[in-house]
């Protein structure tokens, strides 16, 4: 969870550099909330205003989430008023931790669940207004701190290595995702992406689970 | 951009992002009866969204060239390993960043 900061900080302090003002970092982290598209959007921002370009580059890029509700349906059941919390807050982080992770022992679910996404939350954006305060102060070249995004990425899919349905699956992400971008480009790998995952995972069903 | 058009930029991407969180839950609404599918697709998908995500962030570099890609591949590959070892996220993110920006000025 502790990434969060440093991936917040590292995001504020790219924005600074940029050339942004202070809040907006913090502003986007506390609203949108989502650290790739965070990332995505320091070069859409640097450009002319373009509302639906604007939202259709962020369906795409954000269409991950529709499967990230998936493992968390039964979780988040029962957890009540903070449900909308929990959903607003399913970021990659948080929801890489919560869908593999039982709870620990003796906590309650409810409990654990909003401690973990208000965590998440508040490293994220206390991180971004760090950078941000800090990106003001310092002159340095940042090229190549965008590479936090990708190192949280490793981590987070090596985490995912541990067992065997997660190395099949993973391995499956890893391989189908490089053919989607070789034959549809970059601007439609997710969703072509998403495509082939689904399909090679349903089709593997047998495979995997009698593993 | 204006200042009130990035305000209005940010609040388009945050609704576009909050549109893809809430649509499972709002979709599958009956969680004692969920599809068969579903419920598996919930336990292998993790990992394979995670390999995917590594996958987008290495789509801007230039295969072709060693100056673009290689110190990627390198600090990926670097930040891989020592997660391997000591399992500490906040110092595998860090060291992978400082070795890539490190390798970029030295390419």
């Amino acid at each position: 969870m502790t990434g969060y900061v440093f991936l917040g900080f590292a995001f504020g302090l790219l924005m600074k550099t940029k050339g942004f003002p202070t809040w907006l970092p913090v502003i986007m982290s506390l609203v949108v909330y989502s650290g790739a598209m965070e990332y995505a959007a320091v070069p859409v921002l640097a450009q002319a205003f373009n509302p639906v370009g604007s939202f259709i580059l962020a369906i795409m890029l954000s269409a991950r989430h529709l499967f990230y509700g998936l493992p968390m349906l039964k979780k988040y059941d029962g957890t009540g008023a903070v449900k909308p919390f929990l959903i607003f807050g399913l970021t990659d982080e948080t929801f890489s931790l919560l869908s593999a992770s039982d709870v620990p022992n003796g906590l309650e679910p409810k409990a654990y669940y909003t401690a973990v996404t208000l965590l998440d939350y508040f490293y994220w954006c206390f991180g971004s207004f760090i950078g941000a305060v800090f990106g003001g102060m310092v002159k340095f070249s940042a090229d190549g701190l965008d590479f936090a995004l990708t190192a949280l990425f490793i981590v987070l899919f090596v985490e995912q290595l541990k067992n065997k349905e997660g190395k099949i699956s993973g391995s499956a992400g890893l391989i189908l995702s490089v053919i989607a971008l070789a034959v549809f480009g970059k601007g439609n790998m997710v969703i072509a992406s998403m495509a082939l995952i689904l399909a090679a995972l349903l089709l593997l069903k047998k495979v995997i689970v009698n593993e | 951009m204006s200042n009130m058009q990035m305000f209005w930029t940010i609040i388009i991407i945050a609704v576009a992002v909050q549109t893809t969180r809430w649509l499972p839950f709002l979709f599958f609404k009956d969680s004692d009866r969920l599809p068969d599918a579903i419920t598996y697709l919930g336990k292998v998908i993790p990992a394979a969204m995670m390999g995917m995500l590594v996958v987008y962030c290495y789509k801007d570099y230039d295969f072709a060239s060693i100056s673009s890609a290689l110190p990627a591949v390198i600090a990926g590959l670097g930040c891989a390993c020592i997660h391997l070892w000591k399992r500490n996220t906040i110092l595998s993110i860090a060291v992978g960043t400082a070795l890539y920006m490190i390798l970029l000025r030295l390419f």
